[in-house]
């Protein structure tokens, strides 16, 4: 019903005008604001995530600081008191998960290039994708409120478990700011609801002809798997949060078992903590994976160009994203183990979590049997896409460790998990997003973005990153609880003061170099040197149109496709890459 | 085909490869809502169940099965006078569509009716979201949320139902339009079918 009104702003007899509607928008309003372009839209969502991304590590920042200096008087802040440590890092980790994660990589590339990439002139439902991206703005806006409100931020964590999430009095931040915070997710469900129907539709019904689903680029099969997780995921979290909205406001119990506030009985009786947690965690699983699944796309893509070879096993990396999806929805447990919950269940949990290793498996050897023997270009996207293996695999490897439940049962609420899941889906998704930023910048902005400072930005912020994390793994073992305003006082964590102050200092250096991509970023957009149509020799359908694209993408032509994604170093072809579209029958390599 | 121009008009319909399994944009997007829908009901009912098995106070109030059974009874029959209403719109029977529609937009209404004269019998008796004289607060609390779910999206389709009959009148919409807010209609009418056993037989007095 939506679409019925896509390009029709009059509201006119959709046959009418359809001769017309070619033509772009040229008031300002709808070119840039209320924009129905996709490749508009895609920016705006890249826009969004970037200034949260800014809100979020500022936020991180502070807390690094109040970690090794707790009675700090810091300008304009003032001493970090316990509640408000507990603010910043809800506030960081809700920020960060929904904002950047969830939007950049999906929203904001997924939006721009996958319309592009299946030869498509937009989105299946323009119009349906210009209210994802403004019910996101307003999620936005209602959680960055939560600040200024009176009580401030919520204090229950980005997992708002209950009963700390569920009662008005359980803390300063559990006032109107959790209402804020909640309020702010459950529209966040909603936009990213309209977002995973529009991409999924897209994908099935626009491809261009000859855009057999096999021939798309993995960076379309990974926004499609992305969707499909979150049309399931993120109903259950709205209902989730409506019920959690009922308990604060109208007096339910679903959540909130006999609790007793400051001495005082509150009037819940019978509700189950338990409840949020497996309502929780059936999408807080899942969303990892939305987090990390287009930043392994872009991987493969970045890998297989840079590399000048085809993409090692193409049937075997679709077949394991769609391993990765399906697994994802099986294990929401293994974040529960703590909860007492029965051995059998905490076994089947464990072992369904260990399964996912060998999808992420089968793409870390694909990925590196991609590098192999290629003659490999390292300029700066490149650079990311390797980085964005390293962290995948850094990452990773504790899972297993964290999979057990007893292992996890020590680790659990330590520093150790804080290590584990910021350099699996916090870090390695934020290098897809750079890598596909220094990638896609050409054809975005037609310009270039500068080599030289794209590689100081790239080895700074990986030592950097490393730096942080790593050291948190050792933390975690050594006891550091995770969550805790201060620590600096306690005989048995002394000695590992001076590894937090050199984690406090390597994060200062990381994100004072995220500055230098900053500058790059706005700078190259108006001074970087003019970019070709297909400046990294690549054969995907965006490196087929004009840069930037116009805006039905292809300029009244529509693309029809004879090859694969990844057709490098093909024997008989006259250059070392065959456009997916170049209608030449050499196919062998 | 008409699926191409009603999405992306303006756009050289036609140079698309077509929809795999002849599914048309718009009825594929419905399926997805379905499905998403589908999974916001589920949390609902889970945490109903969860919290009933959980609860071993739990209050079985209703006694009789005579108001539930008619709204099934007209909720069932509205998804057959919805099948005649898409069945009429295949057929090229402009009328017979649009009266099928209304016929099937006035059961929703009807069975909304029945459904709030329900909810206003059972808060009389003292029933809230968070109390209710027969046992754990609990029961309000799902019983209200699981049946009000509902009933929003038994209002939304009546209200959808309306709006795509008028445009079909107007002749904005066709047929494939009609089977759409068909496919959401029926779509509700099967979640009933899952609130009937889970919200009202079980809790039967014995």
């Amino acid at each position: 019903m939506v679409a019925q009104d896509a390009h029709d702003p009059h509201g006119n007899d959709p046959h009418a005008h359809a001769i017309h509607a070619h033509a772009a928008p040229t008031s300002f309003i709808r070119k840039y604001i209320f924009s129905l372009d996709h490749k508009v839209i895609g920016l705006q969502y890249y826009f969004l995530a970037l200034a949260a991304v800014f809100v979020g590590m500022f936020l991180s920042l502070l807390m690094r600081i109040h970690m090794i200096w707790p009675t700090a008087n810091l300008p304009l802040i003032g001493e970090i008191k316990p509640e408000t440590y507990l603010s910043l890092l809800t506030m960081h980790g809700t920020i960060m998960v929904f904002f950047v994660l969830t939007t950049a990589p999906q929203g904001g590339f997924g939006n721009y290039f996958l319309p592009i990439q299946i030869g498509a002139p937009d989105m299946a439902f323009p119009v349906l994708n210009m209210l994802s991206f403004w019910t996101t703005f307003i999620a936005f806006m209602v959680i960055l409120a939560a600040f200024f409100v009176t009580g401030g931020a919520p204090l229950h964590g980005w997992t708002g478990y209950a009963p700390l999430s569920a009662l008005q009095s359980a803390g300063p931040g559990e006032q109107l700011g959790a209402d804020l915070w909640i309020t702010s997710i459950a529209i966040f469900c909603v936009a990213s609801l309209m977002g995973a129907l529009n991409f999924i539709t897209t994908v099935l019904d626009l491809r261009a002809k000859g855009m057999t689903m096999m021939r798309m680029p993995l960076t379309v099969w990974a926004w499609f798997i992305t969707a499909i997780l979150g049309l399931l995921a993120f109903g259950v979290l709205l209902s989730a949060g409506i019920l959690l909205l009922l308990d604060r406001n109208l007096g339910t119990s679903f959540y909130v078992p006999l609790v007793v506030v400051n001495g005082q009985i509150m009037g819940h009786k019978g509700g189950s903590p338990l409840l949020w947690q497996h309502l929780f965690w059936f999408f807080g699983h899942p969303e990892v994976y939305i987090a990390i699944l287009p930043g392994m796309g872009v991987a493969s893509q970045l890998l297989s160009t840079f590399s000048r070879k085809p993409i090692f096993g193409y049937k075997a990396m679709v077949y394991a994203l769609m391993g990765i999806g399906f697994l994802g929805f099986m294990v929401w447990g293994h974040h529960m183990f703590m909860s007492g919950m029965s051995p059998y269940s905490a076994f089947a949990f464990s072992i369904m979590t260990m399964a996912i290793g060998v999808p992420s498996a089968i793409k870390t050897f694909n990925w590196l049997g991609t590098i192999r023997g290629g003659r490999v270009r390292f300029q700066t996207p490149m650079l990311y896409a390797i980085g964005f293996v390293s962290l995948f695999v850094s990452g990773g490897l504790s899972g297993p460790f964290l999979a057990q439940p007893v292992l996890d049962i020590p680790l659990h609420d330590t520093a150790f998990v804080v290590g584990h899941f910021h350099l699996i889906m916090g870090v390695a998704a934020i290098f897809g997003m750079f890598a596909a930023t220094y990638y896609w910048f050409p054809k975005m902005f037609g310009r270039m973005m500068n080599e030289k400072w794209g590689r100081v930005h790239f080895f700074l912020t990986l030592a950097g990153t490393y730096a942080i994390f790593m050291p948190m793994h050792y933390l975690g073992m050594a006891g550091q609880p995770r969550r805790y305003s201060q620590f600096t006082e306690l005989a048995y964590l002394q000695h590992l003061i001076p590894l937090n102050r050199f984690m406090t200092y390597a994060a200062f250096v990381t994100i004072a170099a995220q500055f230098i991509f900053v500058i790059n970023l706005f700078w190259s957009m108006f001074k970087g040197p003019k970019a070709s149509d297909n400046p990294w020799e690549a054969t995907t359908l965006e490196w087929t149109t004009a840069t930037p694209p116009p805006h039905d993408n292809f300029g009244g032509r529509t693309p029809v496709v004879y090859h694969g994604p990844y057709e490098y170093s093909v024997t008989g072809a006259p250059k070392d890459y065959v456009m997916q579209n170049d209608p030449a029958t050499v196919t062998s390599h | 085909m008409g699926q191409a121009d009603l999405t992306m008009e303006g756009h050289s319909p036609g140079l698309m490869t077509g929809p795999p399994f002849a599914i048309p944009t718009k009825k594929l997007a419905m399926w997805l809502f379905i499905i998403a829908d589908t999974m916001t009901f589920s949390a609902c009912l889970v945490a109903y169940g969860f919290l009933r098995n959980a609860t071993p106070d739990w209050p079985r109030p209703f006694h009789g099965m005579v108001n539930v059974a008619l709204m099934t009874f007209i909720l069932l029959t509205s998804s057959l006078t919805m099948f005649l209403g898409v069945r009429a719109a295949k057929a090229g029977d402009k009328a017979g569509a649009l009266r099928w529609t209304m016929i099937t937009a006035l059961a929703g209404i009807g069975f909304a009716f029945l459904h709030i004269r329900e909810w206003l019998g059972l808060i009389s008796e003292g029933m809230t979201l968070f109390k209710n004289p027969w046992g754990t607060g609990l029961f309000g609390s799902a019983f209200f949320s699981v049946t009000g779910l509902h009933i929003t999206h038994v209002i939304a389709g009546v209200i959808a139902l309306i709006v795509v009959g008028m445009r079909y009148k107007g002749g904005r919409y066709n047929a494939d339009d009609i089977e759409i807010v068909g496919l959401y209609w029926h779509f509700v009418d099967l979640v009933w079918m899952f609130v009937v056993p889970f919200v009202y037989l079980l809790n039967l007095a014995h």
